[in-house]
């Protein structure tokens, strides 16, 4: 029995009541996922990245969402938001918090959405994400259940942060998920969606998350993904936006945990003044492996690109960072940046990096630039005339590697939680229990 | 510019398009292993190397043609190929120019390279390769003088056999990739260069190759061993006359440095690209690669091309010894139909090894072009160091440009730097330059110049002269 073929036995465990329409979209995804099986090394986009955890691996559905709130309150922000609570794929009503929601946004379980309004919603999912744009998002069309759908309509601000969270439990044997993001942001409207894999110590499961994100003209939306699963936990996902005409999104793909996580992150700029930004942070240890692909078409004139990732890598972790622009025939006036920097800070760390542009228009500015290397001697030097020592100059130039895209995080936070975990992944030989105070009084001088 | 006076730029013919009558030795087309024994034999190889062709062949025959290059050309007939062709009277071919063809002489006269006068002006030797057997060779007792071994490889597979047998397929094996294994199978011939410890090569060497017999892919294997503490700077030019049927050349350049030794490999490349529909171009699968086995050594490859209808060529470096150094500098030109995919490898594997990357991609027409390259970093490559730019200028709306660059790092001492950029040529500038009374032709000719600057330094001299004209020629018409 393949391994493609044992994830599809979990297919026949569910799946009662679901319209025909949907068991239909299930049966193509299975169909579609059974041809193409788990990606291996000689797929161009997984060359890097070895799947194998995942397809040897035994993974079953999760059917609670038991978690008590001293637990639950380990895991999550204390942000002020409107929230969603999943654990292990499944929505927690006690864990939620959808009170008080502005006029004109819904924002409901996947499967209330399809239970009160499966017209509105079923058009709208899968169409950026379909069956074809990896086995994982084949696999995740087939046993998808749950999910968030968030819906904005137009010309509304929405007050507070969506905050939708996925917690993956310690439990006894590795359960899988397969949850759907839909945002759909109305003409105009303003909102900050923030989606956050959080994972107790021990997790072992195996989250496969399909997002999709449509703005129509005008709206602007802010998207952030922190990942602070464990360090055994396995995380595909991909994110699919849709941009109409002056829209603007802007990414924060902030990547701390987890064993294998690969991200894939498509736009399509579809019409004039649009503009996208990708906005990447990850640091990785131990063994841990990280996967961003991202991916930028400009498929209107006038459209608008702007890419940062910055990786830190310690011990024998491995970065896969790919970037690709693409400019469609006759997408004239565009401008597209794309930057990949990396500090490695072992001599076991690899990354592996390959910023692409395939470009077909010749009105355009486009640039890429990728490097990897260590702090710059010159930094550390300037700092020791100083009066701070060695140890304590390279963690503070490391957290000011990542400070360039931290500085761009709108929510403080996050800002201050992501780089509280960055100081705390620093090795110890950079002296860290000063670092804080160091790090306020030069703010404040 | 006005529209007409376009239209006439555009649509002018390759002007060095003709076809010299001299009759060949062909064998019919086709390929099986009676054909690679008939091309061992003709050559009068011993009979290891027909040994070494058979298992180039079989591996061959297991093999696929890559499909990654970001290329689109109808399916080759490996069948539909004649694999030898030579010109007639093998045995009294001429020993110096007075007694070279004239029809010969005067191909090269067209192409505007006179041989005995570039010879004699610039003091280089040149072995040229005419359709695949070495015509004439000169200032070989200078070479020989100084040490240093010049022939055709066939000759050097007759004469040196301890020598070709010790590094030929040591830096490209026969597998190495279809193309290579291919070329492996059916080579016949090309230049093997050895320089002796300490030599530092008193000329600059170059082959010109042309392609001529319709119907005759070339296959021209090339073997430079650079000894300890040598030095030798190796020219490579090529144009072809103008035909309608695709020509297969699958090329293979293996270049061995050994300690302190410095080879410094430059190309021109200017074959037929084509009718404008794409018609007729040459195909050119090249695989180059340079071994920097000793510690401190040194490959430099320069290239310009400008011509061939699909170009498929990444000439790279393996830097194994300590603190040796790789470096690519390349100008290529698309324009009417043409594709191009090239780039270029830097693998560090030595401590303190350091390569340049610079690549300078113009499109112009309807043609596509791709950098493609790959920087690996070894564990144990400690400090090693790499910068890459690689900049496309685009000409016109309907072309192509793309970066592919890999990067693998797994070294933290290690430094590696990409950057790229790709645009047009400023409206400024150009009226800038027209403000100034330069035509609009002559002012994106200074532009794209002056954009290939960095690699045309490294060109010898009048290669450098050469490779200007050439962008100038293959450029023609692209302006608007």
């Amino acid at each position: 029995m393949s391994a493609a073929h044992a994830f599809l036995q979990r297919l026949g465990e569910r799946a009662d009541d679901e319209p025909t329409w949907v068991a239909a979209r299930r049966q193509a995804g299975a169909a579609r996922f059974e041809a193409l099986g788990f990606p291996t090394k000689r797929d161009e986009a997984w060359k890097y990245t070895d799947v194998r955890r995942i397809a040897e691996g035994e993974f079953t559905l999760a059917d609670d969402a038991e978690l008590d709130e001293a637990r639950f309150a380990a895991l999550g922000m204390p942000l002020d938001a409107h929230r969603l609570v999943f654990v292990d794929g499944v929505f927690s009503a006690a864990l939620s918090d959808l009170t008080d929601l502005p006029d004109g946004v819904s924002i409901e379980p996947l499967t209330t959405a399809m239970r009160t309004n499966h017209e509105a919603i079923g058009g709208a999912i899968g169409r950026l994400a379909g069956v074809d744009f990896s086995p994982f998002t084949a696999l995740n069309v087939a046993l998808s259940e749950e999910g968030a759908v968030v819906r904005i309509g137009p010309g509304v601000v929405v007050d507070k942060p969506i905050y939708v969270v996925f917690a993956s439990r310690a439990n006894e044997s590795a359960r899988m998920s397969h949850p759907r993001v839909l945002v759909m942001a109305g003409a105009r409207s303003q909102s900050t969606v923030v989606e956050h894999y959080a994972g107790e110590a021990g997790a072992a499961n195996f989250t496969n998350v399909v997002s999709e994100v449509m703005l129509e003209r005008g709206a602007i939306v802010d998207h952030y993904k922190l990942q602070e699963a464990s360090s055994e936990d396995l995380h595909v996902a991909s994110i699919h936006v849709e941009q109409g005409r002056d829209s603007r999104f802007t990414s924060f793909n902030l990547n701390l945990g987890g064993a294998l996580v690969r991200t894939d992150l498509v736009t399509d700029l579809n019409a004039q003044g649009a503009e996208t930004n990708y906005n990447g942070l990850f640091f990785v240890q131990g063994r841990q492996h990280v996967d961003n692909h991202t991916l930028v078409n400009h498929n209107a004139p006038n459209t608008f690109s702007n890419e940062n990732y910055k990786g830190i890598l310690n011990d024998r972790a491995r970065g896969v960072f790919n970037g690709k622009v693409v400019v469609k025939r006759d997408s004239q006036q565009i401008e597209a940046y794309q930057n990949n920097a990396n500090l490695l800070l072992s001599d076991r760390a690899e990354i592996d990096t390959k910023p692409e542009l395939e470009i077909y228009a010749d009105d355009v500015k486009c640039s890429h630039g990728a490097t990897t290397g260590q702090l710059d001697e010159d930094a550390v030097f300037a700092l020791r005339t100083r009066g701070i020592d060695e140890q304590m100059a390279r963690g503070l130039l490391t957290l000011a590697f990542a400070g360039e895209v931290m500085d761009q995080v709108r929510l403080p936070g996050i800002a201050e939680r992501v780089e509280r975990a960055v100081a705390g992944k620093l090795p110890e030989r950079f002296n860290l229990s000063d670092l804080v105070e160091v790090s306020d009084a030069l703010e404040e001088a | 510019m006005a529209s007409q006076e376009m239209e006439e730029l555009v649509s002018r013919e390759y002007t060095q398009g003709f076809v010299t009558d001299i009759e060949s030795d062909t064998v019919p087309p086709g390929l099986d292993e009676s054909t690679i024994a008939f091309i061992s034999n003709k050559k009068g190889e011993p009979e290891w190397m027909l040994e070494w062709r058979l298992e180039a062949y079989r591996q061959w025959l297991t093999m696929t043609t890559p499909s990654w290059a970001h290329l689109d050309y109808p399916p080759i007939d490996y069948q539909a190929i004649s694999y030898y062709s030579a010109p007639k009277k093998d045995e009294d071919r001429p020993q110096s120019l007075d007694e070279v063809d004239p029809k010969l002489l005067e191909t090269y006269e067209k192409l505007g390279i006179p041989l005995h006068e570039r010879a004699a002006l610039a003091g280089v030797a040149v072995d040229a390769v005419f359709d695949s057997v070495s015509v004439t060779t000169t200032f070989k007792d200078k070479l020989a003088e100084a040490g240093v071994i010049f022939c055709s490889i066939s000759e050097a597979i007759r004469e040196y056999p301890e020598l070709v047998r010790q590094y030929l397929g040591s830096v490209v094996p026969q597998g190495d990739n279809y193309f290579a294994a291919l070329n492996s199978a059916v080579f016949t011939d090309g230049s093997f260069v050895y320089v002796p410890e300490g030599v530092e090569c008193p000329m600059e060497l170059s082959t010109y190759f042309r392609i001529n017999a319709a119907n005759t892919g070339q296959f021209e294997r090339t073997l430079i061993v650079c000894d300890k503490r040598a030095q030798v700077s190796y020219l490579e030019g090529c144009t072809a006359p103008q035909r309608d049927e695709n020509q297969l050349h699958a090329a293979v350049v293996e270049l061995v440095a050994l300690e302190d030794a410095n080879i410094k490999y430059s190309t021109v490349q200017n074959w037929y690209p084509g009718d404008e529909n794409g018609k007729g171009g040459i195909y050119n699968f090249v695989t180059k690669r340079g071994d920097c086995r000793g510690d401190r050594s040194k490959i430099s490859w320069t290239q310009v091309e400008t011509g061939s209808a699909i170009t498929w060529k990444y000439p790279s470096c393996m830097l194994r010894g300590k603190d040796s150094v790789g470096e690519f500098y390349s100008v290529a030109v698309t324009n009417g139909r043409q594709q191009a995919d090239t780039g270029t490898k830097m693998i560090h594997i030595g401590e303190g090894t350091r390569s340049t990357i610079i690549s300078k991609g113009i499109a112009a027409g309807r043609s596509d072009q791709a950098y493609r390259g790959l920087v690996k970093v070894g564990p144990r490559a400690k400090n090693a160091r790499n910068f890459t730019q690689c900049d496309s200028l685009l000409i016109g709306d309907r072309c192509g440009a793309h970066t592919f660059p890999y990067q693998e790092i797994g070294n933290n001492s290690a430094t590696v730097e990409h950057e790229a950029t790709t645009s047009k040529i400023g409206e400024d500038q150009l009226f800038y330059c027209k403000a100034r009374g330069i035509s609009e032709e002559d002012a994106v000719n200074m532009i794209v110049n002056g954009f290939c600057k960095d690699v045309f330094q490294e060109l010898p001299m009048e290669f450098a002269v050469e490779a200007e004209a050439l962008l100038n020629v293959t450029l023609e018409g692209a302006v608007g």
